[in-house]
């Protein structure tokens, strides 16, 4: 029996973790984040049930970022360092957003009417702050961390599309949970906001390889372009279908109304995809590879542990939840 | 100012800010739970009323404590870089079972427990409200173990600058765990008890009399008045531990300068650390002595063991430890006093009178000046280390510029300032529309309710 080599694997079991962790933060708090972003679109009532549409998640949602960056500080703390030092002002932006909106969802729904209106304009303001500044540093990320100018305008690209990404899926959640004239409406946001996903994408594919010599050759090196083909492939199948589908919806009996936001879930997967194989095996890219900055293994053993144990535990009643507030949205109250 | 005062600031300005939300959620949550289990056993609506009521405020300030732990988890990286390079082995592991056994219970559940009433039957409603209490103790545990660790490290062998752990039972188990770990849970209790009880005092000044509002005041005086006295005990023992572990922060909360016997415990002075000698000083004596030896000829060591041969100064700044412990051991003799003057008011006659209200009033926010004093004294008496005896402070912090952290800084203080005033402000309106609203039982019959008695703990069935 030959034993496993725990240095040298729990590094990379890791990497995965943190990455399974950042798609899943990515689509469900992607969503909600997307509604907020939607919010000044709709009427008074329409926010209500847009709110209600996630109160009972976006917590749950968040938390994901918490282990993403809790992963990233255990297992790779070296790089965690040299990440959130060089990130710092966008960092401080996506606080300061992710603190507005989480006290909104409570304030608006306690304050006098007089007040709410400042409440949803935080929600809104908030949740796009939170948006941009993710893709802002996407964007710096994939370019290596490097803090040029053409560097900034590039992210500023990526926080744009990645704020209409949110948008979608947030409009896609909408067209499952809600029905009537909001669901309508979100159709059109959904279909107006699909554009920039796909630019976004489209920019991000370009810019990579031609950013870096490593991932010129891991992308278009030539067995790897067949092997690597199904991936635009099949991003781009997806959005074709995706687009031709929304053009009919809200088809009738309300059919297939969670199908938008799997597909674009899907397309979020593939383009995470994408990105895994250009920067595997740096997390720090073109600096420290996954295994330099792994920290002791003694520590990561202990944590990995618990996390086989916890996270199938926290998936359950994580899917548990979402099946009691299950269908469509209703005004959420306590009592 | 640099880099290392203002992430210092920065640091102790989130921390400060985060705190005062998970000392309300902590022991709210089971308070709460007991609400709920009493409705369960006796069917008695107003249980629940006061419980509609409460778990406003426990949402509100959930969401708080959310968002702003949110931000803690990233100053580490953005603002103490060197922290997770020399301890991640140790603080890793620690940070990551609080996620994973902590926040995403408390997170998935908060829905249920807020939003599920009719949806889910009374017992998994019950169940869910127990599950966030028990997350959020579960949070607070984890977070202690860190931090106690920091204080006083064990288990673990330094190899090229950075820890490793050696034995994970000793650094669970670290000496100071437990009496930190005892002495936070009974101020989040106290932090609640009066904020419960300062809370329905506005509303009772208001003219609410009403049923659920008498409970509440009643529930808030007695857990206070049990409570206290439980933590003066707490304290003293945890004082006990620190002076074995970090006599030189002991010196400095006591302003004593000089080692020896029958010190006297100071009521009043202005220490002077230049001319290393107190001002003004008002004392009792022996009072140190036999308050941290049992014996008034005990020998209790003071600040001048702890100045290195060349003079360099080896123990915390005094000033600040000897009057934030003062404000903490104050506020918990004006807890004491009150709390128990109102329960045997309210035990006896069934009702408080105006002059207790006007105090109680106020005194709705003496947990949060207590647990921040005892925080302060804790934090800054053990500086100059992060880590006792393995890592400075200094050598921890980032490398970014003075004014991107002072940028940051103005911001978040910003944030915080409007944040903490509106959460004031919705939580007094909040109580003056509830002692407005007219008292009457609700008509519908709830699903989620269950007056069987059968119910009891929510487990029948
Ligand atoms: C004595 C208790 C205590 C202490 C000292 C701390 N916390 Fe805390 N924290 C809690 C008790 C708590 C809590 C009661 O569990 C909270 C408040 C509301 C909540 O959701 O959980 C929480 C929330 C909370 C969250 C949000 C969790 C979520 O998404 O649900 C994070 C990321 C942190 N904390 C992180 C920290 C860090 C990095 C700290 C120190 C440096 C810290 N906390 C000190
Ligand atoms: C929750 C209540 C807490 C409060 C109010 C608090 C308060 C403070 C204060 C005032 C300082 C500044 C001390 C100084 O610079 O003189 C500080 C520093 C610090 N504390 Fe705490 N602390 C708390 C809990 C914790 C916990 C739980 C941890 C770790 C897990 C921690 C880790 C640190 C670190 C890393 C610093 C920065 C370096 C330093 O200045 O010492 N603190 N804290
Ligand atoms: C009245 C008697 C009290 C005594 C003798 C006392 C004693 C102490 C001591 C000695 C410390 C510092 C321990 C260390 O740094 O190693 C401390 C810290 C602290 N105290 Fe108190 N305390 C009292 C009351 C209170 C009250 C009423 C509250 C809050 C409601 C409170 C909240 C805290 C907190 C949050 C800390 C910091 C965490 C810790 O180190 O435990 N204390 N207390």
């Amino acid at each position: 029996m030959t034993g496993i080599d725990w240095a040298l694997a729990l590094p990379y079991i890791f990497a995965a973790l943190m990455g399974v962790a950042i798609l899943v933060y990515v689509i469900l708090d992607g969503f909600d984040l997307g509604i907020g972003i939607l919010s000044p679109f709709a009427d008074d009532a329409q926010k209500d049930r847009m709110v209600a549409s996630i109160g009972p998640f976006w917590d749950a949602n968040e938390t994901w970022l918490v282990l993403a960056v809790g992963l990233l500080l255990v297992a790779f703390p070296v790089a965690h360092g040299v990440i959130l030092t060089t990130l710092y002002f966008p960092v401080a932006v996506l606080l300061i957003g992710l603190i507005l909106r989480g006290v909104a969802f409570e304030f608006r729904a306690k304050v006098s009417l007089s007040a709410k209106p400042s409440w949803n304009r935080m929600f809104f303001a908030g949740s796009l702050m939170s948006a941009l500044s993710q893709g802002y540093m996407l964007g710096l990320y994939v370019l290596g961390l490097d803090t040029g100018w053409a560097a900034a305008g590039f992210a500023l690209l990526v926080a744009v599309c990645l704020a209409a990404a949110y948008a979608a899926i947030g409009a896609a959640w909408l067209i499952h949970k809600t029905e009537g004239e909001l669901q309508k409406r979100a159709v059109t946001w959904l279909r107006a906001s699909l554009g920039f996903v796909a630019l976004g994408m489209a920019a991000i594919s370009l810019a990579t390889p031609l950013a870096s010599e490593r991932i010129w050759e891991r992308w278009l090196g030539f067995p790897e372009t067949l092997y690597l083909a199904p991936l635009p492939v099949l991003t781009l199948a997806l959005f074709v279908w995706l687009w031709r589908l929304s053009g009919r919806m809200p088809l009738e009996g309300d059919r297939m109304n969670l199908a938008p936001f799997i597909s674009l879930a899907g397309i979020f997967c593939l383009g995470f995809a994408g990105l895994a194989w250009s920067f595997y095996p740096y997390v720090v890219p073109g600096r420290i590879t996954i295994v330099e900055a792994a920290s002791a293994t003694e520590s990561l053993a202990i944590i990995l542990v618990g996390t086989l144990f916890v996270l199938p535990v926290i998936t359950g009643y994580s899917i548990w939840a979402y099946r009691i507030f299950g269908g469509k949205a209703v005004d959420l109250r306590y009592d | 100012m640099d880099t290392l005062l203002l992430s210092r600031i920065q640091f102790a300005a989130n921390i400060s800010f985060h705190i005062l939300f998970p000392t309300i959620t902590i022991a709210l949550g089971w308070l709460l739970l007991w609400f709920r289990l009493r409705f369960n056993r006796t069917g008695d609506q107003a249980y629940m009323d006061a419980y509609f009521f409460w778990v406003k405020v426990f949402a509100l300030s959930f969401a708080m404590g959310v968002v702003s732990g949110i931000t803690m988890s990233f100053q580490f990286g953005t603002n103490w870089p060197g922290f997770m390079e020399s301890v991640g082995n140790i603080a890793g592991p620690l940070l990551a079972y609080e996620v994973l056994t902590a926040f995403f219970l408390e997170a998935v559940f908060l829905g249920i427990m807020l939003f599920g009433f009719r949806r889910v039957s009374g017992r998994v409603h019950t169940l869910a409200t127990f599950l966030v209490a028990f997350g959020t103790t579960m949070s607070a545990f984890w977070i202690l173990v860190l931090n106690s660790w920091m204080h006083t490290p064990q288990g673990y062998e330094i190899r090229d600058g950075v820890a490793y752990a050696t034995d994970w039972l000793a650094i669970v188990f670290n000496p100071s765990m437990p009496y930190r770990l005892v002495h936070v849970l009974l101020a989040s209790g106290l932090t609640v008890a009066f904020l419960v009880a300062g809370l329905s005092a506005l509303r009772w000044l208001f003219g609410d009399r009403g049923r659920a509002n008498m409970l509440a005041l009643r529930s808030g005086l007695t857990l206070g008045a049990v409570l206290i006295p439980l933590q003066i005990l707490a304290g003293d023992l945890h004082g006990l531990n620190t002076l074995e572990h970090q006599p030189q922060k002991v010196a400095a909360m006591e302003g004593n300068w000089e080692t020896g016997p029958r010190v006297p415990l100071i009521l009043f002075a202005i220490p002077d650390e230049e001319a290393r000698e107190n001002r003004f000083e008002i004392g009792i004596p022996g009072g140190a002595s036999l308050i941290l030896k049992h014996d008034i000829d005990g020998v209790v060591p003071g600040l001048n063991d702890f100045v290195a041969e060349d003079g360099t100064v080896l123990h915390p700044p005094v000033t600040p430890l000897f009057f934030a412990f003062r404000i903490m051991v104050g506020v918990g003799f004006a807890m004491l006093f009150v709390a128990w003057i109102g329960s045997w008011m309210i035990w006896r006659r069934g009702d408080i009178n105006r002059p207790l209200a006007y105090v109680l009033v106020p005194m709705a926010l003496s947990g949060w000046v207590a647990t921040l004093a005892g925080w302060y004294t804790t934090e800054i008496g053990r500086q100059p280390w992060l880590v006792s005896g393995v890592l400075k402070t200094a050598d921890a912090v980032t490398t970014v510029p003075a004014t991107s952290v002072g940028i940051t800084l103005a911001a978040y203080l910003l944030v915080y300032a409007g944040l903490i005033a509106a959460y004031l402000s919705v939580i007094v309106a909040l109580a003056l529309k509830a002692a407005k609203a007219p008292q009457q039982p609700p008509s519908v019959k709830d699903p989620g309710i269950d007056p069987d008695p059968a119910m009891v703990l929510g487990m029948g069935r």
